[in-house]
């Protein structure tokens, strides 16, 4: 399960500043004049990569600031979208598909294996959480570890799965069948 | 111009207007609930789905449809009805459904709609969901489980109130309204969200439980919180009154009223005046009864030179009579400028808001002088917002700086920047110089100093060298009412700092200032406050909701207030009192009908809600100004005066939102 978010929470760094000043340059550019508050999604997307693959609110107030907007309209996006996280989170996000074509071909049970391995593996290595379609419903059940889709599972092949990110080893992506 | 038929009527209307709108001309009733006029289009609720040809088959939300020419409109087919029953029947779904016990029952949109297009019953059986409640401050009360996520109040704190600090978070069935960081709604606007949501999820915490809206006599009415004299209606039941409400008036509140206006009513029932009272020997104050303290009255008053303060709060019926009664004593020391503030009372246009409230919105410029719009006129404030957000309005500041939604150039802190800005060239000054409407508004800290009547001719220099109009903005409501009857110094007569000072008798129309030692002190009012608290003589009066009072406003505009409750115990109207004052000072007034004596002396009071313009002339008087910056408006909002103080709400307010810089104390 993802962490609750909790904006006031000790984890909460004091400060957020921009590694990569060009790429925010780049994304806010890419929108006509007067429409910077449009460049809200790519900044939060930058932020949570560099920032362990989640946002603090600092980084939310920072690009308000930067796109010159209300900060509870940086939040409004970002509780949106489940692609961002709010909360620390796992080094890596397993994000299972539920959406009916996975579901026809059971990734309830997928999941329950992930789950059940996650359980097991120490503290802040996975977040398995239930995701809408990833876009490779022809390869259902499917689920996303960080950057990487794992298609076609099993409950064998998703533990097995586990099993070797708990160990460091980096599978393949990509047709598990 | 489109023109479309809807229900088979053809009717033309103005391109961008919507077919919701469209239709509403026409008189056709369209259900809605995100839908709101002043707010900006979020087509959210599809409660308002019609159906249009050609177009594809299905229903389509009329609110962010504009009309187009040659469309049909059908608001009634069979398609629109059960489209409008599935929308209620899924707004319903997560519903609590506890009208028995929820304070919008009987005055609810979801319940009068859900009566009106619902399908009657519900096929959901699951769980429903909770929400959590949220911490809106001491004014509003939530039971977000209620909420349909109309996003009314998100819009309104952001686009009237210019507090951007509500969202809605989260998605789907976890969608939510908040503030999602512990974040106050700063505003003094809040009140009226509880107006626009269109049910339960936000009441009124102060009126929780206290009563049902049929239960209430509505009585139209006026404010009197600040000088706007915005339009109210007065909710009572039996003595008491429980709430306020707004009244639309388009050129003064439009639909809003400041949270004062709306909360401070309580105050009503504290700390009144109910008898009235006199002090004995042993310098005590004692309750006695109206024969015996009007004889005390007199007996004090007789033989010395009466002087006379109209305070805040009187309305002009009682200050014309007290007028009446110091020309029959022959005394010219009468004021109305009980703050303090000194300007040059002889030409009207010196002293009104010339432009009018609704003036702000043709501005294209303004200078505010010494004043803090947010908090002296908070609706007021409102539409200087709504015209800088909406049309960039260019604002500056001269005095300290204040804490508004909207941004502004900051000119300098006293007199002197006036000064500069005439003989500059450059920025606001060459912007002034170019506009076609420039506004000046100047609150009262910028005559509350010794040089106030310089400072009022070099505001009259201003506004003729930018061909600026001048606007007094006033707080008090009662203050352009005794302008307009001149209820200022006579020949000779002393001001109220003089007075203050000097004066040996007082008659106090519910002035809350302290007479100098020795003075002989007669208090006509209804709250017990400073004034009351040092006078020798208490008669008490009635306060706004509890006579038939005229109020004139900053604008100039007389507006009548309309009683609603009787005055509680003893408690009498304000003019008869001074009539029987006068009667017991044998100098009787010469006349029984108030009405018709300010109707035959100044006819233009007695055309109500009509601004009577004034003439543009000199005012002022040509001196040095002082480089002594102005002093910080006051900062009181939740304290302002004797019904606010005596307020539990106020109180609580005061707590909730205290400023740093507040002269408020908890
Ligand atoms: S609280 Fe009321 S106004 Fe705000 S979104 Fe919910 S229903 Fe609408
Ligand atoms: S439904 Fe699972 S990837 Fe589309
Ligand atoms: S009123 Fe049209 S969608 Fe809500």
């Amino acid at each position: 399960m993802k962490k609750p978010y909790d904006l006031t929470a000790d984890y909460q760094p004091a400060a957020f500043t921009f590694a990569n000043k060009k790429a925010v340059e780049e994304a806010i550019a890419r929108y006509p004049e007067g429409q910077q508050a449009s460049a809200v999604m790519p900044l939060l997307w930058i932020a949570q990569r560099q920032h362990d693959n989640w946002i603090p609110r600092a980084a939310m107030d920072e690009i308000a600031k930067i796109l010159s907007m209300p900060p509870v309209k940086v939040y409004e996006v970002a509780s949106f979208y489940t692609m961002y996280n709010l909360a620390p989170i796992g080094r890596y996000h397993v994000q299972c598909c539920g959406t009916t074509p996975c579901w026809l071909r059971g990734s309830e049970r997928v999941m329950a294996a992930c789950a059940e391995a996650a359980a097991r593996a120490p503290d802040g290595l996975f977040t398995v959480s239930e995701v809408e379609c990833l876009g490779a419903c022809t390869a259902a059940p499917v689920l996303q570890v960080n950057d990487d889709t794992y298609e076609g599972l099993t409950p064998a092949s998703a533990k097995e799965l586990m099993a070797l990110l708990e160990q460091g080893i980096d599978p393949k992506a990509g047709d598990k069948q | 111009m489109p023109k479309l038929t809807i229900d088979g009527v053809e009717v033309e209307v103005e391109p961008g207007t919507s077919v919701l709108q469209a239709a509403e001309a026409l008189g056709v009733e369209i259900p809605r609930f995100c839908f709101h006029d002043r707010l900006s289009v979020a087509g959210n609720c599809r409660m308002c789905l019609v159906e249009i040809s050609p177009g594809p088959p299905k229903p389509v939300a009329s609110c962010c449809l504009p009309a187009a020419d040659g469309m049909v409109v059908k608001t009634d087919s069979p398609m629109v009805r059960e489209a409008r029953a599935g929308v209620m029947e899924f707004l319903l779904m997560n519903h609590p459904l506890d009208c028995p016990i929820c304070d919008q029952g009987g005055e609810c949109d979801l319940q009068d709609q859900a009566v009106g297009y619902g399908a009657g019953r519900s096929r959901y059986t699951e769980n429903k969901r909770a929400v959590a409640e949220k911490a809106l401050g001491p004014l509003i009360k939530t039971a977000m489980t209620r909420c349909i996520n109309c996003t009314r109040c998100v819009r309104f704190a952001e686009e009237i109130a210019g507090a951007p600090v509500l969202g809605q978070f989260h998605r789907g069935e976890d969608a939510e309204i908040g503030t999602f960081i512990k974040a106050a709604v700063a505003t003094e606007m809040s009140g009226n969200m509880i107006d626009i949501c269109p049910v339960g999820a936000l009441t009124s915490r102060p009126y929780a439980y206290r009563a049902r809206p049929w239960e209430l006599t509505k009585t139209p009415s006026i404010d009197v919180h600040d000088a706007l004299g915005a339009n109210i209606r007065v909710d009572s039941r039996g003595r008491e009154v429980l709430r306020i409400l707004p009244r639309l008036h388009e050129g003064i509140n439009e639909e809003w009223i400041d949270d004062r206006t709306r909360f401070a009513c309580d105050g009503l029932a504290e700390r009144r005046l109910d008898r009235p009272w006199v002090r004995g020997a042993d310098g005590r104050l004692r309750e006695t009864s109206w024969a015996t303290a009007l004889t005390a009255a007199a007996r004090g008053l007789a033989g010395r030179d009466v002087a006379a303060l109209a305070g805040d709060l009187a309305d002009v019926e009682a200050v014309v009579a007290l007028r009446d009664l110091m020309d029959e004593l022959g005394s010219p020391h009468r004021d109305c400028r009980v703050d303090g503030a000194v300007f040059d009372t002889s030409q009207r246009s010196g002293w009104l808001m010339n432009a009018g409230v609704a003036g702000v919105d043709e501005a294209d410029i303004l200078l505010l002088v010494a004043t803090d719009p947010r908090r002296e006129a908070t609706v007021l404030g409102a539409r200087i917002f709504r015209n800088w957000r909406e049309r960039g309005l260019p604002i500056a500041v001269i005095g300290p700086a204040i804490d508004a939604p909207y941004g502004y150039d900051h000119l300098g802190d006293g007199p002197d920047a006036l000064d500069r800005l005439a003989r500059a060239r450059t920025g606001f000054a060459k912007t002034i110089k170019g506009a076609q409407n420039p506004m000046i508004l100047a609150g009262m800290s910028a005559f509350r100093r010794p040089d106030g009547l310089a400072v009022h001719r070099a505001l009259h220099e201003a506004a003729q060298k930018f061909g600026a109009t001048f606007n007094m903005l006033h707080t008090a409501a009662g203050r352009v009412g005794a302008l307009e009857v001149g209820f200022v110094p006579g020949p000779g007569g002393m001001d109220c700092a003089g007075i203050l000072r000097d004066a040996k008798a007082l008659i106090s129309l519910g002035a809350e200032v302290s007479a100098p030692k020795g003075c002989f002190t007669v208090y006509i009012g209804h709250h017990g406050d400073v004034g009351a608290a040092g006078a020798d003589v208490v008669l008490p009066g009635s306060a706004y909701t509890e006579k038939d009072a005229t109020y004139v406003n900053t604008e100039g505009r007389p507006q009548r207030a309309v009683r609603a409750v009787a005055p509680p115990g003893l408690a009498r109207e304000d003019w008869t009192i001074v009539r029987d004052l006068a009667a017991a000072l044998g100098k009787p007034l010469s006349y029984n009908d108030i009405s018709a004596r300010i109707e035959a002396a100044w006819p233009h009071l007695a055309r109500w809600d009509t601004v009577e313009p004034a003439p543009w002339g000199p005012f002022g008087t040509a001196g040095p100004v002082d480089r002594v910056p102005f002093a910080a408006p006051k900062d009181a909002y939740y304290h302002a005066n004797a019904i606010c103080r005596a307020s539990p709400t106020m109180a609580r307010c005061v707590v909730a939102f205290r400023a740093p810089n507040s002269e408020e104390a908890a």
